[in-house]
């Protein structure tokens, strides 16, 4: 009686193995037939003229044998990656999904982020040290300090669009408009009115808070995509204005000649009144730009700062509460209106402080740095992130704005892809490469759960008292 | 038979102390509409203090909905609704919660993000979390499974611990009247049974009242003092639980000609 039942059992580890490496092979090879099809019409021939100034036909076949090769091995990784993952997922349920008891031990994305952050402040507080030392002088770091400056800007912006899109639920694609309420409230109080940055800069967080309420009011009642609407109309309203209303905001020219950033009052120049003589330094171009940079991450830390807070006290748990429902909220005596409108105000607040800065640091605004692809690559950054994590939206805010630069230095393509090859032309196809493969891999964000608002001290007492005398 | 004795003379009191209370809450000539569709078609009803009520009624009859309109969404489009000598028919819901007023509505709405913990702490927001620590051992001893689970995403909680924190979560804020759309759904009987008891102490020991909406009428009218019938929109018959569950109508109605 051995042999049916050794004919009944179940296929062997190794013979699952086999089937399953047959299937992903087979897989992988109908996806690099489908690159194949697409890249026919696409790749395949490229047009030249000719001496004759007839259009020559050039057939690119090893292009297209390298792109299918490519495509094929990819999707062979993806389906082998994906497999050891299930395998693995199937042996270790997550603890939110255990049928026993949870422990309050924070889990492995919780333990990464307690050490990422630090990690993080510490290289951002620095960069403009490792830039100097690593680029061998003050002047040549500049690059890579006013690249620093942009990523903590988008840092920011991201941070701040965090608490209307992460925190509160609300799909706010018109953030950018409280970016350039920001810029041109100071382009404006300090040209026409003579008031330095300082005073200037919670002026510009304020106006920019109240055109969050006005935008806040009459959408009150939406929700996701028509709220997504309205406000991607308020965006472009606001720039419309700015660029058509030009006894104000200067129009399409913009404003230019904005008062540089003082050291509180001390200007960077290059005379006896300047700040690098005061402090006793040569005088160098780059002391204002290290000072913006410090400048910018000064606010970026405030904005994670107060978020951080607020996330602990009533107003940030009803914010999230909102975002999860809506009619339990109102049922719970929590008032959704102001609940609201404080999210559109707070968010708003911080983009008008991230504009000042912009402004105070360029200069010169004008409305075409405030379109829509401004407001798409912010709450990009969110989404990335993963909605309402701050660590998450940093890292997303360093790869969509660095990512982008590190094109620039990748001049060995050309030895592949021939002269004409400019790796930074690619940017906005990589882009979306980018988010295509993020949101296969990581669906809900890079950093997708979401860490209870619970501080670990009360977090143990209550277990102490609670958990630990018994279940039921 | 000293014990039953006893039992009978407390449920006599019972019965009259809350008959001489004043009313808690009245609803009077309630129409509320969804739509053109009118979904209430002119309720009267009375939950005094102290008593446990219960609304019973087929499906669709407007038992939720009249949950619903008592905290002002939707909003009752003629008729009043009086609240502890108030005037709650045009308040904002929000408002009416602060009212010491608390639901456990149709469907949990628990925050399937926020765990457990954090569901409790919603709970207990209206009145600033005055009584926090205290409330959580309390709702914990009366739902051992919630303390087990105390840092679980609520989402991930089965169907019934899902109900049993909706009811908890409601019952944070200590409130003074207690509205509880279908608690037993989704709950094994005896959890079910569980979840009555609880309602009775909360009644009896802290004098808390509740109006109960439910299908499982057999129980639900054996726990309550009086009972209303809801067809259609329209009340039909009302009395005290006795009375229904004796009724030859309602038991062929609601009770399958027997029991249960
Ligand atoms: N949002 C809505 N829009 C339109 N009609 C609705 C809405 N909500 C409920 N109704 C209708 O109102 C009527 C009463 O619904 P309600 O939910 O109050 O019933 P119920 O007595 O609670 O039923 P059940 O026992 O099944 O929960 C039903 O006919 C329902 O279809
Ligand atoms: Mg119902």
């Amino acid at each position: 009686m051995a042999n049916p039942a050794k004919t009944l059992a179940a296929p062997t580890a190794a013979d699952r193995a086999a089937t399953d490496m047959a299937a992903i092979i087979k897989d992988a090879a109908l996806f690099a037939l489908v690159t194949f099809g697409l890249c026919v019409p696409i790749v395949a021939f490229r047009t030249d003229l000719s001496q004759t100034s007839a259009l020559d036909l050039v057939p690119r076949w090893g292009l297209v044998a390298i792109l299918c090769g490519i495509v094929f091995v990819a999707r062979l990784g993806q389906r082998l990656v994906l497999a050891n993952r299930d395998a693995r997922r199937a042996l270790t349920p997550s603890p939110t999904q255990a049928t026993e008891a949870v422990d309050a031990t924070p889990n492995a994305s919780q333990k990464i982020s307690a050490y990422a952050l630090p990690a993080f402040l510490g290289v951002t507080l620095a960069f403009p040290l490792l830039a100097v030392l690593g680029t061998g002088g003050l002047g040549e770091s500049r690059y890579w300090i006013d690249l620093g400056i942009l990523i903590l800007t988008y840092v920011m912006l991201g941070w701040g669009l965090n608490i209307v899109v992460g925190l509160a639920g609300l799909l706010d694609l018109g953030y950018v408009a409280f970016y350039a309420v920001g810029a041109y409230s100071y382009a404006l109080l300090s040209t026409v009115f003579d008031l330095s940055f300082w005073v200037c800069l919670p002026l510009a967080g304020l106006f920019a808070g109240l055109w969050g309420m006005v935008l806040g009011f009459p959408v009150l009642r939406l929700r996701g995509d028509y709220l997504a609407i309205v406000t991607l109309a308020f965006g472009e309203i606001i720039r419309l204005v700015l660029i058509n209303w030009t006894d104000f905001s200067g129009g399409a020219a913009g404003i230019s000649s904005i008062p540089r950033a003082t050291f509180f009052g001390i200007p960077f120049t290059a005379d006896e009144d300047g700040f690098a003589a005061k402090v006793g330094l040569d005088f160098s171009p780059m002391h204002r730009v290290i000072f913006l940079y410090y400048l910018i991450l000064a606010l970026a830390l405030i904005t994670n700062g107060v978020t951080l807070r607020l996330r602990r006290l009533p107003i940030g748990r009803a914010w999230e509460a909102l975002r999860e429902d809506e009619i339990a909220c109102r049922s719970l005596g929590i008032n959704t209106t102001n609940t609201k409108l404080t999210a559109f105000a707070l968010g708003a607040m911080f983009g008008g402080f991230a504009g000042s800065f912009f402004a105070v640091r360029q200069g010169f605004v004008s409305p075409e740095s405030f379109n829509f692809l401004e407001s798409a690559i912010i709450l990009a950054i969110v989404v990335l992130g993963g909605m309402g994590s701050q660590i998450g939206v940093a890292i997303a805010a360093v790869a969509m704005v660095g990512g982008p630069e590190l094109l620039r230095n990748l001049g060995f393509l050309k030895a592949v892809f021939g002269d004409h090859f400019d790796p930074s032309e690619y940017r906005l196809l990589l882009f979306g490469l980018a988010m295509v493969i993020m949101m296969i891999w990581r669906p809900r964000g890079l950093i997708s759960e979401r860490a209870p608002s619970i501080v670990l001290k009360e977090r143990k007492r209550i277990s102490g008292s609670l958990v630990k005398e018994g279940h039921g | 038979m000293s014990v039953a004795g006893i039992n009978v003379l407390v449920d006599e009191t019972r019965a009259r102390a809350a008959g001489t209370r004043a009313p808690l809450l009245t609803v009077r000539g309630v129409k509320t509409y969804y739509g053109n569709i009118i979904a209430l078609k002119g309720v009267d009803l009375d939950v005094n203090e102290g008593e446990i009520v219960t609304l019973i009624g087929a499906n669709g009859a407007g038992k939720s909905t009249l949950m619903m309109t008592i905290f002002g969404s939707p909003r009752a489009r003629e008729g009043t609704i009086t609240y502890a000598g108030r005037d709650i028919t045009r308040m904002p819901t929000h408002e009416i919660a602060r009212l010491n007023l608390a639901q456990s509505p149709e469907g949990r709405r628990i925050f399937p993000r926020m765990t457990v913990y954090e569901n409790l702490q919603m709970g207990a927001a209206v009145n600033g979390g005055a009584h926090f620590e205290q409330d959580l051992e309390r709702v914990c001893a009366m739902f051992p499974r919630l303390k087990e689970r105390l840092y679980q995403r609520g989402g991930t909680m089965s169907g019934g611990e899902q109900q049993m924190l909706a009811i908890a979560r409601a019952l944070m804020s200590r409130p003074r009247l207690l509205l509880l759309d279908e608690p037993s759904l989704g709950l094994a009987p005896l959890i079910v049974k569980q979840i009555f008891s609880a309602i009775k102490e909360l009644n009896e020991r802290d004098g808390m009242t509740v109006f109960l909406v439910e299908q499982n009428a057999y129980h639900a009218l054996k726990l309550a003092h009086r009972g209303y019938v809801m067809v259609t929109g329209t009340i039909t018959m009302s009395g005290t639980g006795k009375q229904l569950l004796d009724d030859p109508s309602v038991k062929a109605a609601y009770l399958e000609g027997g029991r249960h």
